[in-house]
C-alpha cells in the first residue's frame, strides 16, 4: 500500500480509495488516514461502563437479536487498557465518579466516550444530591444517546455516529500528546 | 400475636393506631429486651426492616421504626422506637442483618446507635457531612468537595446541588384547591439565575 | 568453601510466623464484570483464600426516598421501575399495592389477575437472567444466550402490553395505565411453550454439568439459621430450607386462586439457590397458563375510587366534574388518608418492602424501600471468608443481587 499524499487524483475524486485497475494495477492508493480510521472505525472495542438499567439494554445489544457483533463490537473489554470506546450506561453518583474517571484516565489514546441514556447524559430523571449530572462533568464525551433506557436500536445508531465521527477525524497518525506532538513517519 | 401481650410484658409501652399489623411504641431502655422476647418467646424470627424516621409532632425529633416477621406465625408486628438524644440501642446483637440498616439510618438521619460493630456510613461516602434525608437537607443538596481529590483536581468538579430550576413541581396542600401546583423555590429558574 | 547450615525441623516451626508473610489487600473494584453492577469489595487474602471480605455499596445511590418525599404517588412509578431494573414490573405492582393498602382500596379481580400475570412474568425475566449471568461466570457464555433470547421474546410482549420493553410503569394507585390488547393473551401462551422448552435445555446444559457442580456444590453454604438471623427472603431463603413464600404465606392480589408449588433446598449452597430458582421458572410458567386461562372480565380499574384514580377519557373530555378531577389528580396527586403501611411483595429476588408514612394529601411524607439485594449482600462478610478467590463470583452470582434495589 502505497501512501503519497501527492498523487494526482484521477478518477472517483469522491471516495477517498482512488482506484483505477487499469491505470494502477494491484495497488489502491489512498491517504494514511483514511486507512488508519477505516480500521479503528470497523473494530472499536467498547468497555462497557455498566452501572444501572442501560447496562441491561447494552447486554441486550451484545445478545443476538440486535447483534452488535455486526459493527464489529462484540468484543467488550471489561478492562480499560484493552478497549477503545468507553459507554458510560447508567447512572453515575458522585461516589462512582472518581471511579469511572480514573478508568477513563486508564485507558489508551485514541478512546471515545459515549454517554447512553438520559442519565449519563445530564442526570436524568434523578435531580438530588447523590446523581452528578451527566458524566461529561468528569470526562470528555463524544456521543450523546438519550432514552431512559434508550433502545438497543437506538445505541446501535449511536455506535454508528461514533464510527462515522472516526471515520472523519483527521490528523490521526498525529497524536497531541501532553503538549507533545508525535507523528508517525511509515518507513519503507 | 396481640399488641396486649407486648403491653403486658413491657407496661411502659403503647399502642398505636393502625390499619395492618400491632404497632407498638416502645421506649428506647426496653427496646432490646422487646426484641429479644419477640424472637426467643413470639417467634419473630426474621427482621424485616429497620428504618429511620423524622417525626414532625412526636417527643423526639428522629424515631426508629423496626418491622419483625414471624415465619411460623406469618405474622408482623412493628415497633416505634424514639430517639432519645438521637440515640437507639442497637440490635445488631440479636439480629445480625440489622447491622446495615442501621448503618443506613445512622448516614440518611444520623441516629446514632449505641452497641454498634461497625457505625459507618454505607451509602454516601464516609466524609459526607450531612445527613441526606432529614427535612432541613434540600434535595438538591449541598455544595461539597468532591470525595477523591485528584479527580476534583483535574477535572474541576465538586458535589454541586442539583439544578432544580424551581421542580419538583407538586402541589403540597394536602386536599385539593389549596392552589395550584408551583415551584419549591421560587427564588430561581433558567431564565433567572440564582443570586 | 561449602557453607552449610543445618536447618531442623523445630526452626522451621519456630521460623512459620516469620514465613507466614502478610495478608494482601485486593480490591474487587465498583467496575468489574463478575460483581453484576457496582459492589466493591475489600478483601483480604492469605494467598488464595479470603480472609475478611468488606462490601462497599452506595455507588448507585441516587436519593430515590428523598425524591419521593417530593413526588406524587403516581410520579414515583417510575423510580419503582428503575429499582430491580430486570422484573420492572414486579416492583410496579408492590408499590401500587402498598399505596392501595394505605388508602384502602380494594381492586376487581380482573386488576389483580393481570397484576399477577405481570409479576409472574417479570418472575420469568429476572429468574432467565439470574441464572444466564451465574452460568456466564462459572464459564458457561452458550445458557447467556439462550436465556437472553428468551428474554428478548418477553421485551416484545412487554412492548405490546406498556410500550416499553422494560421501565414499564404500568401500574397506577388504582388500576393500571391501560388495559390488555387483543390477541396479546394467546401470545404469552406461545412464550409459555417455548420459554419451557429453554429451561428444560438449560437444565440439560447447567444442572448435572460437572464443571458447573464443582463450582457451585457446596460453596458457601447458609444455613436456616443464619438467613434467619439476617434477614433473607425470596429464593435465597427458600434455598436454605425455611419454606416461607409471600405469595402462599401471606397472599396478595389474588395469588391464592392459583395453584402452584414453592421449592424449597436443603443445604443452602449456591447449587441449591440456582435450583431452586429453576423450579422456580417452571412454578412461574405453571401460574402464567393458569392465570391467561382464567382471566376474568370485567373493569381493570378501581372504578369508585373518584380521588384515586383517573377517570376515563370520554368522560374527561366531555363532562366538566370529570375534568376538574382529572385536573386534580395530575396536578396535586391521588388523596391518600393520613396513616402508615408496610407492605411486602414476593419479587423474584426476595421480598420488596414499602414502608409509607402519609400525612394526607397526594404526597407521601416518608415512603422507605426495603431492598431485598441490600439484605443479600448484607450476608456476604459472614460467607465469604473461608473460600477461594474464585469462588466470589460464584457466590455473587448465586445470591442473585441488583445494585439498583440495594443502594436505591
Amino acid at each position: 500500500m502505497g501512501c503519497s499524499p501527492n498523487l494526482p487524483k484521477t478518477t472517483m475524486v469522491k471516495s477517498d480509495f482512488g482506484y483505477n485497475s487499469k491505470i494502477e494495477g494491484e495497488v489502491i492508493v489512498t491517504r494514511a488516514d483514511a486507512v488508519v480510521n477505516w480500521v479503528r472505525s470497523n473494530s472499536v472495542w467498547p468497555m462497557p461502563m455498566g452501572l444501572a438499567c442501560c447496562a441491561i439494554e447494552l447486554m441486550a445489544a451484545g445478545g443476538s437479536r440486535f447483534d452488535i457483533s455486526r459493527f464489529g463490537m462484540e468484543v467488550m473489554r471489561f478492562s480499560p487498557r484493552q478497549a477503545d470506546c468507553m459507554i458510560v450506561a447508567g447512572t453515575v453518583t458522585y461516589k462512582m465518579a472518581e471511579v469511572v474517571r480514573r478508568i477513563y484516565d486508564q485507558m489508551a489514546e485514541p478512546k471515545w466516550v459515549v454517554a447512553m441514556g438520559a442519565c449519563a447524559s445530564t442526570g436524568g430523571m434523578y435531580r438530588s444530591y447523590a446523581t452528578l449530572q451527566g458524566v461529561d462533568n468528569i470526562v470528555p464525551v463524544d456521543i450523546y444517546i438519550s432514552g431512559c433506557p434508550p433502545r438497543p436500536e437506538a445505541l446501535l445508531d449511536g455506535m454508528m455516529l461514533l464510527q462515522e465521527k472516526i471515520r472523519n477525524e483527521g490528523g490521526s497518525l498525529r497524536r497531541t500528546f501532553r503538549g507533545r506532538t508525535v507523528e508517525t513517519k511509515i518507513v519503507s | 400475636m396481640d399488641a396486649a401481650v407486648l403491653i403486658q410484658r413491657f407496661p411502659s409501652a403503647r399502642v398505636l393506631p393502625s390499619q395492618d399489623m400491632p404497632t407498638v411504641e416502645i421506649p428506647a431502655a426496653d427496646l432490646l429486651a422487646a426484641v429479644r422476647f419477640l424472637r426467643d418467646e413470639q417467634s419473630f424470627d426474621l427482621l424485616a426492616d429497620l428504618c429511620g424516621v423524622e417525626w414532625k409532632d412526636r417527643s423526639t425529633r428522629f424515631g426508629v421504626v423496626i418491622h419483625l416477621l414471624s415465619t411460623t406465625h406469618r405474622e408482623y408486628v412493628r415497633l416505634h422506637v424514639p430517639a432519645l438524644g438521637d440515640c437507639v440501642p442497637s440490635v445488631s446483637s440479636l439480629h445480625p442483618g440489622a447491622n446495615w440498616h442501621e448503618r443506613e439510618a445512622f448516614d440518611m438521619f444520623g441516629i446514632t446507635f449505641t452497641g454498634h460493630p461497625d457505625p459507618r456510613r454505607i451509602l454516601m461516602w464516609d466524609l459526607y457531612p450531612y445527613h441526606p434525608l432529614r427535612k432541613d437537607f434540600p434535595l438538591a443538596g449541598i455544595e461539597v468537595p468532591l470525595p477523591a481529590a485528584d479527580v476534583a483536581e483535574v477535572t474541576g468538579q465538586t458535589v454541586e446541588p442539583a439544578p432544580m430550576m424551581g421542580g419538583p413541581f407538586v402541589s403540597l396542600g394536602g386536599h385539593f384547591s389549596e392552589g395550584e401546583p408551583s415551584a419549591l423555590d421560587q427564588s430561581w429558574n433558567e431564565e433567572k439565575p440564582k443570586s | 568453601m561449602k557453607i552449610t547450615k543445618e536447618i531442623s525441623l523445630g526452626d522451621v516451626a519456630a521460623r512459620s510466623e516469620e514465613l507466614r508473610g502478610e495478608n494482601m489487600m485486593l480490591n474487587m473494584g465498583p467496575s468489574h464484570p463478575a460483581t453484576h453492577g457496582v459492589l466493591r469489595l475489600s478483601l483480604e487474602l492469605d494467598g488464595d483464600k479470603v480472609v475478611k471480605c468488606d462490601p462497599v455499596i452506595g455507588y448507585l445511590h441516587r436519593g430515590d426516598e428523598k425524591i419521593a418525599e417530593n413526588m406524587t404517588y403516581n410520579q414515583f412509578v417510575p423510580y419503582t421501575d428503575r429499582l430491580d431494573y430486570l422484573a420492572p414490573l414486579a416492583n410496579n405492582v408492590a408499590y401500587a399495592i402498598a399505596v392501595e393498602k394505605l388508602a384502602g382500596l380494594k381492586l376487581p379481580p380482573r386488576c389483580e389477575a393481570i397484576r399477577v400475570l405481570c409479576c409472574e412474568m417479570a418472575r420469568v425475566s429476572s429468574h432467565l437472567l439470574g441464572i444466564g449471568v451465574y452460568a456466564m461466570d462459572t464459564g458457561a457464555w452458550t445458557v447467556f444466550m439462550y436465556t437472553f433470547n428468551e428474554r428478548e421474546r418477553l421485551y416484545s410482549l412487554f412492548e405490546e402490553l406498556t410500550g416499553a420493553r422494560f421501565t414499564t410503569s404500568y401500574t397506577r394507585i388504582g388500576g393500571m395505565t391501560r388495559d390488555i390488547p387483543d390477541g396479546w393473551l394467546a401470545k404469552v401462551s406461545a412464550f409459555c411453550d417455548g420459554v419451557e422448552r429453554t429451561i428444560d435445555e438449560v437444565d440439560k446444559l447447567l444442572t448435572r454439568n460437572g464443571i458447573f457442580l464443582e463450582r457451585t456444590e457446596g460453596i458457601a453454604p447458609i444455613s436456616k439459621e443464619l438467613a434467619l438471623a439476617y434477614g433473607l427472603t425470596g429464593p435465597n431463603l427458600r434455598a436454605s430450607g425455611v419454606p416461607f413464600d409471600l405469595r402462599k404465606d401471606k397472599p396478595y392480589s389474588g395469588y391464592e386462586q392459583y395453584e402452584f408449588d414453592v421449592p424449597v433446598g436443603t443445604k443452602g449452597d449456591c447449587f441449591d439457590r440456582y435450583l431452586v430458582r429453576m423450579e422456580e421458572l417452571r412454578q412461574s410458567v405453571r401460574i402464567i397458563r393458569q392465570v391467561v386461562k382464567s382471566m376474568p372480565g370485567g373493569a381493570w380499574y378501581a372504578e369508585d375510587a373518584k380521588k384515586i384514580f383517573l377517570p376515563p377519557k370520554e368522560k374527561v373530555m366531555t363532562k366538566m366534574e370529570e375534568l376538574i378531577q382529572n385536573f386534580m389528580l395530575v396536578t396535586e396527586g391521588p388523596q391518600i388518608p393520613a396513616g402508615e403501611v408496610y407492605f411486602e411483595a414476593e419479587n423474584p429476588k426476595g421480598s420488596l418492602g414499602f414502608y409509607i408514612v402519609s400525612n394526607g394529601g397526594g404526597v407521601p411524607y416518608r415512603l422507605r424501600i426495603r431492598g431485598p439485594s441490600f439484605v443479600s449482600l448484607s450476608i456476604l462478610p459472614a460467607i465469604v471468608p473461608g473460600n477461594f478467590l474464585t469462588d466470589i463470583a460464584s457466590i455473587l452470582g448465586s445470591l442473585d443481587f441488583v445494585m439498583g434495589e440495594c443502594d436505591r
